[in-house]
């Protein structure tokens, strides 16, 4: 099947999202459709699914003009969709969410057995191994996204929509997918694939295309640059490496000895974790999601008592003490979860500049708030971090992931530091800001502080590191240094010590 | 997908109730005042529908169908026009200025418990606590302040000021009690605040039968009036006293507590989002603690305006009247904020002075002023359905659309 998208035009108001937009989509082919966050790209495929009703242009299968007002449409004439955010119903299981909709029936009951059948045929078809009869909920992501997958085949979808696909998937879950996703090429089913990752585009795409500010930009073969690719998506060079001297020798500042956190449940989340930070260096902790970090960075924090262990910030131990002594001792920290930890989505720009400074002189007296100072506060920050917004009253809701990361990291780097604890950093920002956050993190080792990113992009580990710890199952695996192959430290993500190999067997 | 990678422990999300109901509370002016409009025209038809006069000639309907529309217009602008002569202005049957705005004092001093038990709720509702113990609270304001009113005997100013302090703390301490049950154990405050309520009715009901809450000689549970000494000023021979003043003047403190001090921010803050709250050091617990207590206290306050004044100056167990319930309405009309929920109070002050008189002159009971705040009650809990009413966009769905499109 052969899809065609002619001048697509989708407006709101008078934002124009969409603005003639020329696509096509050649059967077999993996089309990857590249941009920043906002760029259009969502937008796009909802107008082609049925969601929007497009404003002007016109959408072609095989050369015949189509008409979709709303998904059951766009299903039936082969398009499916697999949404960033599933549309799964948790406590259902794989089999009766794959058939939701076009349910098989007995009578008036519906026939499990058949909806059962048809899950097991398409995973064998493609290798997927999901069991009908498990839980949504239960499932990892990953396999969730595999049911998205089988459903949206299981109505015989010619061409498929992936939504940012692997924003919620861990490198071995990416990697795994990309392989689903040349299998189902071999089979014949079209791909368009939404994203704002580079490496994934090039390891995995036949066709590029562009879009920048609504508008289809450019062209290109994943043979293209990376550096070719993010200039066209941002509009201008951008440079990915990021500049940074070698870290100067200095006495180590944080000290974490025999770190250790067994939850309630007697499962040990941090297995007797050692390691100290030197003053003007970037400790990056890589590893898969999920095998200590967070837990890692909230013992940190205060956020959560170890079993044992002692952390001391330059001479002075940290455990024990409450988050807010942990603050004010002048710890940063950027957390993981920006939406739920790290602001508060209804309160002003300027407000989540001062969440964690708020009882403190100059932006508050004797328990009443100094708005002026608040406000003035918040006006040189947004300057100084090129954060965009309206104003400075806006809601924080307002702002897109990258600037909301920008007022989370303003806040922190803020103050002076002792230690700058930041979680994902990028996650779920844009190409043009993560240079940027980057480069803050990069001025604020130069300063003299001691840093600590936790990441589960590689890139981003190799691309800030002074030293890379990689954890694995709540303990360190060891910690190398910034020149360590990519494979070695693939290995490491999977438990295994490349250095003690020999012993390992 | 390799066996070791568990996926990080989702935080347990809040109880989708608990979203609900902080849509509820903070939605728009709006959505309040369309509420209104709506209950109105509910209220409207409900009068028409009872009338027997209406009944009367819907029977013939057919014959002559513009008498049925005369006597809807009739019994409707009758029942409307009593209850806002009632309410606001007495325009028919006054002989002298006092009379014209005897019905707006007589609004105003009704208001007065309810603004201070919304603003009380209000602030709850603000930090993510749904109490619902302002009933009580008031009845162990008003117990505090009573007993204080006519068991001592103190110069008038110090006297006034004592009892008002009394009410305060009364109501403050049962607020408290919820606070820290949810603060230290995660009780939910819904169920201990209702429990609260009627703890607090009993244990008045038991005073009242002591000898030094009963007023000797009396065969009722009731207490000996409050001291002269204690009563509010009233002004210029009106019903409404200092009382209204202090009401206001919460409002205000509210205001500023809430606005423009660090306890407001993190109450604000733990109310939207506990978890960033946490991390950026407030205290959640304290932060509960502290604003049920606050609660309570303005709670507590709202029984001064009875019992320091003239109206009902002894201690019974109906001090809190149905204050309390009506305050929920009050709070939640006024979106939780102070000038709204000043602004809900003479609303709902204004609807039960003038519900006696539309009772009075016309045939329409009052119940249908009950009828009307619940109403209002079920429009602002279904925002959705007042907006597909009037055709009004969804503001969510238009952000919705401005986030695609940013």
């Amino acid at each position: 099947m052969k899809l065609e998208l002619r001048a697509v035009t989708k407006k709101f108001g008078s934002f124009v999202a969409n603005d003639a937009i020329d696509l096509v989509v050649e059967p077999g082919q993996i089309h990857a459709l590249l941009g920043e966050n906002g760029a259009g790209k969502s937008t796009l495929m909802n107008v082609l699914y049925g969601l929007y009703a497009a404003d002007g242009g016109q959408i072609l299968i095989d050369g015949e003009p189509v008409h979709f007002s709303g998904p059951g449409q766009a299903m039936a004439a082969g398009i499916g969709m697999v949404h960033q955010h599933f549309m799964l119903i948790p406590v259902f299981t794989v089999a009766e969410n794959v058939v939701l909709g076009h349910e098989p029936t007995s009578g008036a009951l519906i026939n499990l057995d058949e909806a059962r059948q048809l899950v097991r045929d398409i995973s064998a078809r493609f290798g997927f191994e999901v069991d009908p009869d498990a839980l949504v909920e239960e499932l990892p992501v990953g396999i969730q996204q595999r049911v998205e997958i089988i459903k949206a085949l299981s109505r015989d979808a010619e061409v498929l929509i992936l939504d940012e696909p692997t924003a919620v998937l861990t490198p071995q879950e990416t990697d795994e997918l990309m392989g689903i996703m040349r299998d189902l090429k071999q089979q014949g089913t079209s791909i368009v694939f939404i994203t704002h990752k580079l490496r994934e585009v090039q390891e995995v795409a036949d066709t590029i295309t562009v879009i920048r500010h609504g508008k289809v930009v450019g062209t290109a073969l994943p043979t293209a640059s990376q550096e070719e690719l993010a200039s066209l998506m941002v509009g201008r060079a951008v440079d990915l490496k990021v500049d940074k001297d070698a870290a100067r020798e200095a006495e180590v500042a944080l000290r974490v000895a025999d770190l250790t956190l067994v939850d309630h449940s007697g499962l040990t989340l941090l297995d007797h974790i050692t390691f100290d930070v030197k003053r003007g260096e970037i400790l990056a902790i890589a590893g898969v999601q999920g095998n200590g970090q967070t837990e890692l960075t909230e013992a940190l924090m205060g956020l959560r008592k170890p079993t044992a262990g002692s952390i001391t910030l330059d001479g002075d131990e940290l455990v024990g003490k409450s988050v807010r002594q942990i603050i004010d001792a002048g710890v940063g920290f950027v957390p993981e979860d920006r939406s739920r930890d790290g602001m508060v989505a209804s309160f002003s720009v300027a407000e989540n500049m001062v969440l964690d400074q708020i009882g403190h002189d100059p932006f508050s007296h004797g328990g009443a708030l100094a708005m002026a100072t608040i406000a003035e506060h918040a006006t040189t920050q947004v300057e100084q971090f090129d954060v965009r917004t309206g104003s400075i009253e806006a809601p924080m809701s307002s702002l897109s992931g990258g600037n909301q990361q920008k007022v989370v990291l303003a806040r922190e780097l803020s103050r002076e530091l002792r230690l700058l604890l930041a979680s994902q950093p990028t996650r779920g920002v844009d190409v043009g800001s993560i240079e940027f956050i980057h480069e803050r993190i990069v001025a604020e080792r130069d300063k003299g502080t001691p840093v600590i990113i936790v990441s589960t992009e590689l890139d981003e580990v190799t691309a800030l590191a002074d030293r890379i710890a990689v954890m694995y199952r709540g303990r360190f695996v060891g910690i190398v240094g910034p020149d360590t192959s990519r494979s070695d430290l693939g290995l490491m993500m999977a438990g295994v010590d490349p250095n003690n190999k020999e012993e390992q067997r | 997908m390799s066996e070791q990678n568990t996926p990080a422990a989702a935080a347990p999300e809040p109880p989708a109730w608990r979203q609900v109901f902080a849509k509820i509370v903070n939605g728009s002016t709006l959505t309040s005042i369309l509420s209104v409009v709506l209950a109105l025209i509910i209220g409207a038809i409900l009068i028409a529908a009872a009338d027997s006069d209406v009944q009367e000639k819907a029977s013939w309907f057919f014959y002559q169908p513009g008498d049925l529309f005369g006597a809807i217009w009739d019994t409707v602008a009758g029942a409307y026009s009593a209850l806002f002569q009632g309410a606001v202005f007495n325009i028919d049957r006054s002989y002298t200025v006092q009379d014209f705005f005897a019905p707006l004092w007589d609004s105003i001093a009704t208001s007065t418990p309810l603004i201070f038990a919304g603003l009380g709720l209000g602030m709850g509702f603000r930090a993510g606590l749904f109490n619902i113990g302002a009933q009580g609270q008031i009845i162990l304001g008003g117990t505090l302040c009573g007993f204080l009113g006519y068991a001592l005997h103190l110069p008038p100013g110090i006297h006034m000021a004592l009892c008002v302090l009394g009410a305060f703390v009364g109501g403050a301490f049962w607020g408290f009690i919820p606070g820290i049950l949810r603060a230290q154990t995660g009780a939910n405050e819904v169920i201990v605040t209702i429990m609260l309520n009627s703890t607090a009715i009993y244990l008045l009901g038991w005073l009242l039968t002591q000898p030094s809450f009963k007023q000797t000689g009396s065969i009722n549970p009731i207490s000996p009036p409050v001291d002269e000494t204690a009563r509010f000023p009233a002004f210029f021979g009106t019903p409404i006293n200092l009382g209204f003043l202090l009401a206001l003047a919460a409002a205000f403190g509210v205001w500023w507590l809430m606005e423009r001090s660090t306890l407001g921010f993190s109450i604000r803050a733990v109310g939207a989002n506990p978890e960033a709250a946490r991390t950026a050091g407030m205290s959640v617990p304290a932060a509960t603690v502290w604003v049920m207590t606050l609660a309570g206290g303005l709670a507590g306050l709202a029984a001064t305006s009875q019992l320091m004044s003239r109206v009902s100056d002894q201690l019974t167990t109906d001090v809190a009247s149905t204050f309390g319930f009506d305050a929920i309405t009050v709070a939640l009309l006024g979106r939780s904020k102070p000038a709204g929920i000043v602004a809900a109070g003479l609303l709902f002050g204004g609807l039960r002075a003038g519900g006696y008189t539309m009772q009075a002159f016309t045939s329409t009971p009052i119940d249908v002023i009950l009828v009307l705040q619940s109403v209002i009650v079920l429009f602002i809990a279904a925002p959705p359905l007042v907006r597909a009413i009037f055709r009004l966009p969804d503001p969510e769905r238009r952000r919705k659309v401005k986030e695609v499109a940013a």
